[in-house]
C-alpha cells in the first residue's frame, strides 16, 4: 500500500481521528423479536444460542456456541430475492450480490419527534424534499434511512406495538418508495422498526410497498437498525454485507457507518 | 389311623449359645457353636450326629446345606425349617420320626442367628412377597406394627387391659432375673411397663422383644442311646404343627393351636390341668395370651382374666415362661422358636439355669412364626415329660 | 375431625432442608398390577376369572380355587376398620423423618383384610373407604379414611405425604397465553395455591387469557419462553427454589404429517415446544425441585405435563404433532424415573382435542380448558399418575389396551 494512498487516508482517519465507526447493530439475543405472520402461515425462527462448550467437560479449552434463526432475525439485510417481485432479477440474493453494493452513502431523515407522536406515522415525498432543501439532494446510489428512535424501545411489547389490527410501527408511505427508485436511484431503504414497512403495511394497496417496489427493482433493505441519531443527515457511508449464504434473502449483519467529523462525548 | 406315639426317644443336651445384642459373628458361627457343645454336652463325636435340623434366618444365601461344608459333618438325613418362631416343635417332631424309623441316630436341631447392626431391618424389609408388597411400605415398622393391630383389635374385642399383658411381662422379668443369659437383668415394675417408651399404639417397650444374637440347640436320640451315653433327657408325649390356619378370619383373634388342640391332649394323654409349666411363644404378650386360649386353659376371650388370676412367675400357680421367655432373655431370630423348648428340656432333666419349677413332670412348650402378611402362619407345640428310665 | 393445615411458612435460613426419602418401593411383579390401577385412579384388585374370590395381596394364583386367570376387576372400596396403630417407631428412614404415623387393618366388604395407611380422624370398627394411592416412590399403597368425610380431611398430613395436594403449594403455569392456562390459574387457585406463577412467551403477542390471568389475585407473571434455552434458565434462577409444581401445559398444534405436508419448519417447531420445551424445564426446574422434595408440608411434590392423548397413538391428521407429543411422553418417563429420588411424582395429563381454534376443523366432542384443569387439580389431589381426559383420551386408552392394532388403522377421533 502507498503511502499517502486513498486506503492509508481513510485508515489513517479511522485509527489518528477524523472518521468515527458507529455501530448500527442491535445485540442478537433471544428476546430480540422477529417479524410476526399470521399462524397458519410459515413462521421465521427467532435467535436462539446453545452451548457447545464453556471451558468443561464438553470442551476443556473452549467456549462457543451453536446458534439458530431466521435470515431475517435482528439488524439485517433484506436481499431483493426475499420478495416475489424480486424472484427473477439477476445478482438477487446475498451470494450474487456485488460486493461493492454493501458499501454505500447513506442520508437520515430524522423522524423520531413524527414517530413519537404517532406510531403509524409514514414517511412521505414532501418531507424527504423538505430535508433536501436543507441537506441537498439525496446522491444516486445512496441508503435512505428513517430515524425514529424507534429501536430505543427495549421492551419486546413496545418495539413490536401490537394490537388485534396488526403492528403499529412507522414507515414509508406507499407513494414515497417508487419516487426514490426512479427519481432518486436509492440503493435501499432502512429503519429502526423490526421491518423496513411500516406496521400498518399489510393493509396498503400494494401491501408492503418497501418490500415489493423496493426489492422488484432489486433494492435492498436494512430494518432494525440503531444509533441513527449518530449519523449526520448527509456524508455518512455504510457498511453492510449480509453472510454469503447461498440463495440467501437476506441475512443478520454488523451494520457499521463512517462517519467524518471528531467523536462526540 | 391313630397317630404312633413318641416311644423311645430321648430328647437331651440343651444348649444355649450366650445371647448379645449385636455380633459380628456369623450365623454360622452361632450354629457351629451350638454343635460344638451339644458334641461336648453328650459326649459323642461330630461324626456321631447323623442327622441335622437348622433353623435361621441370617445364614443366608447359605441354608442347611451350606453349613455342613462349614462345619464339616456328613449327615445322612438333613432337615432346614424356614418357620422362624415355630421352626423348635417342628424341628423336634421331625427328628424324632427319623430317629424311630432309623433314618438317623442324633439329630442335631439347631436354631440360632447372629444380629448385625442391620440385620434385622434388612430382614424385615425383605421379608416375604406379601410382606414386601402389603406391609412393610406402610410404615416399615416391621413384626411392631403386625402386633400392634392383633394387640389393638384383641384387647377391644375381648377387653384385655394393658395391665393385663404388664402382668406377664413383669412375671417373666422376675423369671428372668435368674436366668444367667437373659438380656433384660433388671427387674421391671408395672409401672416400667405401662409407662415405657410408646413403640407402636398400643405397644410400648416391654410389649416388644428386643432382637439379638445366639442359638439354641438340643439332641433327639433313641433313649437307650441317651441312657449308655448317661444323658438325662425328657419324652414326646404329642406335637402338633400347622400353617395357616383360620384364613377366613378377618384378623387373627386364634392361631393353629386351637385347630390342634384335642388331638393334641388325647395324644399326650394328659388334659391342661395335668401341665405344669408352659413355655409360651412371646415376641409380644398378646400371642401369649392367643396361646393360653387356644391350648385349652381357658376360653377364648378370657386369658386376660385368666393372667389375672394366676401367678406366671415359676414359683407361681401357672410358671409361665421360666427362663423369662424372649420378652426378657431376647430373640436371637430363629432361636426364639427353641428357646421355651430348650427351657423345657431343662426343667424336666433338673439342668435348669435360673429358678426350677417344683416337682415338674410334664411341660408344654408352644411355638409360632412367620407374619407372613396380617398374621402369623405357622404354630407348633409339644407337650414334654419327665423320663422315668 | 383432621388437624387443619398450617398455613406454609416462609424457609428459616438456618434450617437444614430435609432430603428426599423414599418409602420402600421393594415389589413383585404382581404387585406392579396395583400401581397400575393407582396410577390411573382405579380401585381394583385380581379378582379370579373362575370362583370371583378377591385376592390381596397381589399374586399367581386364586388362594380359594388355585385358577391363574386373575383379572384385575373395580371392586366395592367400602369395609370395617379392624384395628388400628400408631408407629412411633420405623425402620425405613422415609417414615423415620416422619412419625407418628397411623395406620390400619381393614376388612373390606369385598372379602379380604389389607394394611393401609390410616387418616387421623378414622377409630377402630369405623366404617371406612379405601383408595389406591401412589406413595412417593411411584407405587401404589392402600389409604383407609372415614366412610363419612370430616372436616379438613384433604389436611390430613399422611394423606398429603401421598397425594400432591395443590393447597398451599407454589406453582408455574408455564403457558399463561391459553385459555387452558388461564382455567388452570384458576383452578390452582381455587385449590388453595400459595402463589401462581405464569409463563408468557413472546409477549409482542398479545392474548386475551395472559391478561385474564393478571387481573387474578396471586398471580404473578414471568417471560418465559420454552424454546429458549436461556429465558428457562433465567426463570429456574428465580423460581427453582420456590416451584413446588411445575405444569408444562406448552402447546403447538399444526394440522399435516409427513407426506401431504412436509414443513421441517413447523415439525420443528413442535419438537422445539413440545419436547424439547420439556427437556429444557427439566434440565433446569428439575434438580432444584428435586431437592426440596421432602421439605416440610409444602415441599415440591408435582411435574405435570399436559401431553395430547395423540402421544400414544398417532393421529395422522395431525401426524407431526402426534410424533412430537410422543417425544414429550417419553421424556416425560425419563423424568418420572430421574425425579423419583426426591419424591417428586410425574403427571401426564392426556387430552383429547380442545375446544380451541386449531381443532376448528375437528369435530366434537371437544375438550373445554376447565375439564383438563378441573382433572389436573383432582389427579394432584387423589395422587394419580396417567389420565385420560374427555372422551376421546378415554376411547384411545381403552382401545389402546383392547388392541392397538385397531387403533392404528382406524384412529378417525
Amino acid at each position: 500500500m502507498a503511502e499517502g494512498g486513498l486506503l492509508s487516508l481513510l485508515m489513517g482517519g479511522i485509527t489518528g481521528g477524523g472518521i468515527r465507526v458507529v455501530d448500527l447493530t442491535m445485540t442478537l439475543q433471544p428476546d430480540v423479536p422477529t417479524i410476526v405472520m399470521p399462524p397458519e402461515f410459515g413462521q421465521s425462527w427467532p435467535f436462539r444460542m446453545e452451548e457447545i462448550s464453556k471451558y468443561d467437560h464438553r470442551g476443556p479449552f473452549c467456549y462457543w456456541n451453536n446458534l439458530s434463526c431466521g435470515e431475517h432475525t435482528g439488524t439485517h439485510f433484506d436481499a431483493p430475492i426475499h420478495w416475489v417481485s424480486g424472484k427473477d432479477l439477476p445478482e438477487n440474493a446475498t451470494d450474487t450480490i456485488p460486493v461493492e453494493k454493501f458499501l454505500a452513502h447513506a442520508c437520515v431523515i430524522d423522524c423520531s419527534a413524527q414517530a413519537e407522536a404517532d406510531a403509524d406515522f409514514l414517511l412521505t415525498q414532501d418531507m424527504i424534499e423538505a430535508w433536501e432543501a436543507e441537506h441537498g439532494q439525496i446522491p444516486a446510489r445512496s441508503w435512505l434511512l428513517m430515524r425514529t428512535d424507534w429501536s430505543l424501545k427495549r421492551d419486546g411489547v413496545a418495539y413490536m406495538n401490537m394490537d388485534q389490527e396488526g403492528a403499529h410501527t412507522p414507515g414509508p408511505h406507499e407513494d414515497l418508495i417508487p419516487w426514490l427508485i426512479e427519481e432518486r436511484d436509492v440503493i435501499g431503504f432502512g429503519c429502526e422498526a423490526v421491518g423496513t414497512d411500516a406496521g400498518q403495511a399489510g393493509h396498503f394497496n400494494v401491501p408492503y410497498p418497501c418490500h415489493y417496489h423496493m426489492h422488484g427493482n432489486n433494492r435492498f433493505g436494512l430494518p432494525a437498525l440503531t444509533n441513527l441519531d449518530a449519523l449526520p443527515p448527509q456524508g455518512a457511508v455504510l457498511i453492510t454485507p449480509p453472510l454469503k449464504i447461498r440463495q440467501g434473502s437476506g441475512s443478520p449483519a454488523r451494520v457499521l457507518a463512517l462517519v467524518e467529523g471528531e467523536v462526540e462525548d | 389311623m391313630s397317630r404312633m406315639g413318641y416311644d423311645g426317644i430321648a430328647v437331651c443336651v440343651p444348649v444355649t449359645v450366650p445371647y448379645s445384642r449385636y455380633s459380628l459373628r456369623s450365623a454360622h458361627w452361632f450354629c457351629g457353636r451350638a454343635l460344638a457343645d451339644l458334641i461336648a454336652g453328650a459326649g459323642v463325636a461330630k461324626a456321631d450326629v447323623d442327622g441335622f435340623c437348622i433353623s435361621s434366618f441370617t445364614l443366608a444365601p447359605d441354608s442347611a446345606v451350606g453349613l455342613t461344608q462349614h462345619l464339616g459333618v456328613s449327615p445322612r438325613w438333613l432337615d432346614h425349617i424356614p418357620m422362624g418362631g415355630a421352626s423348635g416343635a417342628v424341628a423336634l417332631r421331625r427328628a424324632a420320626r427319623a430317629v424311630q424309623c432309623g433314618d438317623a441316630d442324633i439329630v442335631a436341631c439347631i436354631a440360632g442367628d447372629t444380629n448385625h447392626v442391620d440385620s434385622f431391618r434388612n430382614t424385615i424389609a425383605s421379608f416375604s412377597q406379601f410382606a414386601n408388597d402389603a406391609v412393610y411400605p406402610y410404615g416399615s415398622g416391621g413384626p411392631n406394627a403386625s402386633f400392634a393391630f392383633l394387640t389393638d383389635h384383641y384387647m377391644r374385642e375381648f377387653g384385655a387391659a394393658r395391665e393385663d399383658f404388664g402382668k406377664l411381662c413383669v412375671a417373666q422379668r422376675d423369671n428372668a432375673l435368674s436366668t444367667p443369659h437373659a438380656m433384660m437383668k433388671r427387674p421391671l415394675s408395672l409401672d416400667d411397663y405401662l409407662n415405657a417408651r410408646p413403640i407402636a399404639d398400643p405397644l410400648r417397650l416391654f410389649d416388644c422383644v428386643m432382637p439379638c444374637a445366639g442359638a439354641e440347640a438340643f439332641l433327639v436320640m433313641s433313649d437307650d442311646r441317651a441312657k449308655s451315653l448317661g444323658l438325662p433327657h425328657a419324652t414326646i408325649l404329642s406335637t402338633i404343627e400347622r400353617h395357616n390356619a383360620y384364613p377366613d378370619d378377618p384378623i387373627q383373634i386364634r392361631a393353629g393351636w386351637a385347630m390342634d388342640v384335642d388331638g393334641f391332649y388325647d395324644h399326650a394323654g394328659v388334659g391342661p390341668q395335668d401341665i405344669d409349666f408352659v413355655q409360651a411363644y412371646d415376641d409380644y404378650p398378646v400371642i401369649c395370651f392367643m396361646q393360653i386360649e387356644d391350648l385349652g386353659f381357658c376360653p377364648k376371650g378370657e386369658a386376660a382374666a385368666f393372667v389375672r388370676e394366676h401367678d406366671l412367675t415359676t414359683a407361681g400357680d401357672f410358671p409361665f415362661n421360666t427362663s423369662g421367655g424372649q420378652l426378657s432373655v431376647g430373640q436371637a431370630g430363629a432361636a426364639g422358636g427353641s428357646l421355651g423348648l430348650v427351657e423345657s428340656i431343662r426343667q424336666l432333666t433338673d439342668q435348669c439355669l435360673g429358678k426350677a419349677v417344683d416337682g415338674a413332670h410334664v411341660g408344654l412348650a408352644s411355638c409360632f412364626g412367620m407374619i407372613n402378611y396380617d398374621r402369623g402362619l405357622c404354630t407348633s407345640a409339644a407337650i414334654l415329660g419327665r423320663s422315668t428310665r | 375431625m383432621t388437624t387443619p393445615l398450617p398455613p406454609p411458612r416462609k424457609k428459616d435460613p438456618v434450617a437444614r432442608t430435609r432430603a428426599p426419602t423414599q418409602p420402600p418401593g421393594n415389589r413383585s411383579r404382581e404387585a406392579q398390577g396395583l400401581t397400575a390401577m393407582a396410577a390411573v385412579g382405579r380401585f381394583a384388585l385380581q379378582c379370579c376369572a373362575d370362583c370371583g374370590q378377591v385376592q390381596y395381596p397381589p399374586r399367581q394364583i386364586c388362594g380359594q380355587c388355585l385358577g391363574d386367570d386373575l383379572p384385575w376387576r373395580d371392586v366395592d372400596t367400602s369395609g370395617t376398620l379392624l384395628a388400628e396403630t400408631k408407629l412411633h417407631h420405623a425402620n425405613d428412614l422415609f417414615f423415620r423423618d416422619r412419625v407418628p404415623w397411623r395406620l390400619g387393618v381393614v376388612g373390606m366388604d369385598a372379602g379380604p383384610s389389607v394394611v393401609a395407611h390410616l387418616a387421623e380422624d378414622c377409630r377402630q370398627g369405623d366404617r371406612v373407604n379405601l383408595s389406591l394411592n401412589l406413595d412417593r416412590s411411584g407405587h401404589a399403597v392402600m389409604n383407609a379414611r372415614p366412610e363419612t368425610p370430616g372436616p379438613n380431611q384433604e389436611d390430613d398430613m399422611q394423606l398429603r405425604e401421598l397425594s400432591m395436594d395443590p393447597k398451599g403449594r407454589r406453582v408455574l403455569i408455564v403457558n399463561g397465553k391459553t385459555a387452558l392456562g388461564l382455567a388452570l390459574a384458576r383452578s390452582f387457585k381455587a385449590a388453595g395455591s400459595r402463589e401462581i406463577f405464569v409463563g408468557q412467551a413472546e409477549p409482542w403477542k398479545a392474548a386475551p387469557a395472559f391478561e385474564a390471568i393478571k387481573a387474578l389475585d396471586g398471580v404473578t407473571t414471568f417471560p418465559l419462553d420454552v424454546t429458549d434455552t436461556d429465558s428457562v434458565g433465567e426463570l429456574a434462577s428465580v423460581l427453582g427454589g420456590k416451584v413446588e409444581i411445575l405444569v408444562n401445559n406448552s402447546y403447538h398444534l399444526r394440522p399435516g404429517g409427513a407426506v401431504d405436508r412436509m414443513d421441517m419448519n413447523v415439525s420443528r417447531e413442535e419438537m422445539d415446544i413440545h419436547y424439547f420445551g420439556l427437556l429444557r424445564l427439566a434440565g433446569t426446574f428439575g434438580a432444584a425441585m428435586r431437592g426440596r422434595g421432602a421439605d416440610g408440608a409444602h415441599g415440591a411434590c408435582a411435574w405435570v405435563n399436559v401431553l395430547s392423548a395423540y402421544a400414544q397413538v398417532n393421529n395422522p391428521a395431525f401426524g407431526t404433532y402426534s410424533a412430537s407429543q410422543a417425544a414429550a411422553r417419553s421424556l416425560a418417563q425419563c423424568l418420572r424415573a430421574e425425579m423419583a429420588p426426591g419424591g417428586i411424582r410425574v403427571v401426564n395429563a392426556y387430552v383429547g382435542p380442545l375446544d380451541d381454534e386449531w381443532h376448528q376443523m375437528v369435530p366434537p366432542p371437544k375438550l373445554g380448558p376447565d375439564t383438563v384443569a378441573a382433572r389436573v387439580i383432582r389427579a394432584l389431589q387423589q395422587g394419580h399418575e396417567d389420565l385420560a381426559i374427555g372422551a376421546v383420551a378415554e376411547e384411545i386408552a381403552e382401545r389402546l389396551a383392547e388392541n392397538p392394532k385397531e387403533i392404528e388403522r382406524e384412529i378417525k377421533l
